[in-house]
């Protein structure tokens, strides 16, 4: 099949799309041991998309990492499962219940798992030696991400210093770093959340069912409807009712709120989150909630 | 599941990238958040956040400029000293904006910010008029070739919106735009705080007849910015898939930094030197007739020359000259001094080298355009002119004729941090 572009003008997502894969190639040329960082959600799937024509006909060439909180939505594991099998890339899965049994973090019944998310994390990539770990962060998601860089340095304790932020220009990228270090790579920095939901229609590609509008057992908590699941017991008051709903972001099922919504296909949802009023962190993120500046102290400490 | 293919209401929307510089104070932040705010791209929750600070530091209007503030240490400072970026779109045009702090010291951000923007925006406080800081400003955009400048003379509410001080401005920045090498340059009228000539028209300044500065954002012709004369494709990446269905597919994998590449043209590969023809242009599973900036490609060659990554595919009768001896201007990022007889790593395009300073000719005074040949040295955030020479030949084109091939950044060897953005002004 062959394509033409009228007067050699490339519309913005196709702009979009040319970065991504500058970055991909330009990681996987430079570092010795990249990785992808798997999440479950629309932006993890947006990269793997990117990654398999970046390198087409050639398979990915790095894994892809996911961390098992015990916590998953089933249905995104499963989405995970179609993507990994049909690209034949390998799939390294760091589980938090694993890190707490080797006491790499400790459960102390007060942190909550997305918090552990981090140190087993850590781990990962430290016992699997990977020096470059692609993140789907997009600088429009929250103020704290604003500045971050499209190359973004962490230390040997895999933290994060604003104010150590090397300069990048033009599409320049330096990937120095010491032994022990590793580079978050962040391919869809410049995407907005229009973008993501217009490329995945465009594309037409498989992503966790729950992102469309579905019958769901759900209750009421601080503002949010949250899945009714074993994993999250109910509290004195709350009370379950089956509503039409669905998820705009897929994190940790006992703390990922979702919206009451008829949108059952990519048109639809790109419709509503044209007119959306809040956030899609602020609305359905309970971890984003505690504070303002809860995703930059999470980023210092290593948080994806 | 699959999900059926939704029309994308986005096909033909293009991207404007624009940098944003103004000195403290000159109402930056507010025309920013005015433009996110008039483009919808606020949401209720960021707004309510907003409004409630406001109230809290006993504002009687909502601060705007809460909405594009970062980091904490900068918010406890109440300024910006980073590069932040920020989205917002309309109908036609997607628009990025780095958005770039004003102060000297901070010489390096903009820099930073300008080196991928279409158009630059600075702008000035009507009463104050031009200030050593907007001068500098234009001086950094023109010298990182920014093709479009917009200055915005804010707050023109508190100097009664006359057509005087915005002519006098206007007259003053001209002037001045003649020493620099500004090839488009709009002066444009405004009052963030009250949105005057931002989206809408102002009902204020009947005499001015230009475009608002949104009309203008989502006008500027930019596409013809792009060179698309001169072939240049920086190979970044060798696409070997190694399958039983793929068995002999060889293809470079590269972003077009500068003209049209088809199956048929013929080709020259550096520094090597040798010639093939293009057999096919490659974007994922599909086949491509044409390829041009800033389009990621796998280009396929006819015969099996040997290529790899920090090569670069050109036109046989229009190529580079591959080059070791760099003239060029380079801003400093680093603490220490940059001196002569210094080593670092260079980057450049895809391909990595190490160089040597062999002279500092002058520093450039970005205030007053002065060159002070007496110092032989550049301190951070100064910009200078620099001989290098390098280990490797690079393949490369004064930055004048293009951004990508014309331009690098140096590497301090022990740290690993970038030091230094260059752009070359001539090769040998
Ligand atoms: N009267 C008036 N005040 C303005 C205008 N634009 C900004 N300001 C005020 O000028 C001050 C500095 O604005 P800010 O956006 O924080 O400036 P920044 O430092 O350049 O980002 C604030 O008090 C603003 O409310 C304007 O067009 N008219």
């Amino acid at each position: 099949m062959t394509e033409t572009h009228a007067d050699y003008r490339l519309s913005q997502l196709d702009q979009l799309e040319a970065e991504s894969i500058h970055i991909f190639r330009e990681v996987a040329a430079e570092f010795e041991k990249p990785v992808l960082m798997f999440s479950g959600g629309k932006d993890s799937i947006v990269m793997l998309r990117l990654a398999e024509k970046a390198f087409y006909p050639a398979k990915i060439p790095f894994p892809v990492l996911q961390v098992d909180t015990g916590l998953d939505f089933p249905e995104v594991l499963e989405t995970r499962d179609n993507w990994v099998n049909r690209l034949g890339v390998k799939l390294v899965v760091a589980s938090i219940d694993d890190a707490i049994a080797k006491g790499v973090v400790v459960d102390d019944g007060k942190t909550s798992r997305n918090r552990m998310q981090i140190g087993t994390l850590l781990n990962a990539i430290e016992e699997n030696g990977f020096t470059a770990a692609f993140g789907g962060g997009r600088r429009d998601e929250e103020k704290a991400r604003a500045k971050e860089r499209v190359y973004s340095h962490r230390d040997e304790f895999g933290q994060w210093d604003p104010k150590m932020q090397r300069p990048e220009l033009w599409s320049l990228y330096n990937g120095r770093i010491h032994a022990g270090e590793h580079m978050r790579i962040f391919p869809i920095s410049n995407w907005t959340e229009l973008d993501v939901w217009d490329y995945i229609g465009r594309e037409n590609i498989e992503i966790p069912p729950i992102y469309f509008s579905h019958q769901r057992r759900v209750f009421e908590r601080d503002g949010m409807l949250m899945s009714e699941t074993p994993l999250n017991p109910l509290r004195s008051g709350e009370t379950v009712t089956e509503r039409t709903v669905r998820f705009r972001t897929c994190g940790d099922i006992t703390l990922t709120g979702c919206v009451e919504s008829t949108a059952s296909t990519i048109a639809e949802i790109i419709d509503e989150v044209a007119i959306a009023k809040l956030t899609e962190r602020g609305a359905t993120r309970g971890d984003d909630r505690f504070s303002e500046a809860a995703m930059e102290d999470r980023k210092k400490e290593g948080y994806f | 599941m699959s999900t059926p293919a939704a029309e994308s209401t986005v096909t033909n929307m293009d991207l404007l990238r624009f940098a944003t510089a103004g000195s403290v104070d000159d109402g930056k932040s507010t025309l920013i958040g005015r433009l996110l705010l008039d483009s919808k791209s606020i949401f209720e929750d960021q707004m309510e956040a907003v409004e409630a600070t406001s109230a809290s530091k006993g504002y009687d209007y909502t601060d705007l400029a809460l909405l594009t503030d970062g980091l904490r240490s900068e918010r406890e400072q109440g300024i910006t000293i980073d590069v932040a970026y920020r989205y917002f779109a309309t109908p036609n045009r997607k628009f990025i904006i780095a958005d770039t702090p004003g102060h000297v010291q901070y010489t390096r951000n903009m820099v930073t910010g300008a080196s991928t923007a279409d158009l630059g925006l600075v702008l000035v406080d009507a009463r104050q008029g031009l200030t050593e800081q907007s001068r500098r400003h234009a001086v950094i955009l023109s010298l990182l070739r920014v093709p479009h400048l917009v200055l915005a003379v804010n707050k023109m509410d508190l100097v009664d919106f006359s057509e005087e001080v915005y002519n006098k401005i206007h007259k003053e920045f001209t002037q001045f735009a003649t020493k620099l090498n500004i090839p488009d340059l709009e002066v444009i009228p405004i009052s963030a705080l009250s949105g005057d000539n931002v989206v809408n028209r102002s009902e204020n300044m009947d005499w001015y007849s230009g475009p608002t500065l949104m009309h203008h954002l989502e006008h500027v012709h930019v596409a013809s910015d792009r060179d698309l004369v001169d072939v240049r494709f920086p190979v970044q990446y060798v696409i070997r898939p190694k399958s039983d269905e793929h068995h002999d597919y060889r293809g470079y994998g590269g972003m077009v930094a500068g003209g049209v590449l088809k199956p048929g043209d013929e080709v020259v590969v550096l520094p090597s030197g040798m010639t093939s023809k293009i057999a096919g242009i490659d974007l994922h599973d599909k086949e491509l007739d044409a390829a041009f900036p800033p389009m990621s490609v796998t280009v396929r060659l006819e015969d099996d020359v040997d290529v790899s990554r920090g090569d670069m595919i050109a036109r046989p009768h229009n190529a580079p000259k591959p080059s070791q001896d760099i003239d060029a201007m380079i801003c400093w990022m680093a603490d220490e001094p940059l001196r002569p007889r210094q080593k670092l790593a260079i980057k450049h395009t895809t391909r990595m080298a190490r160089t040597l300073v062999k002279d500092i000719q002058y520093r450039l005074d970005v205030n007053s355009l002065h060159r002070d040949q007496e110092t032989k040295e550049l301190g951070r955030n100064e910009i200078g002119r620099v001989q290098l020479r390098t280990t490797v030949p690079l393949l490369c084109d004064p930055y004048s004729k293009n951004r990508t091939t014309g331009s690098f950044i140096l590497i301090d060897e022990a740290t690993g941090v970038t030091v230094g953005a260059g752009m070359i002004n001539s090769a040998s």
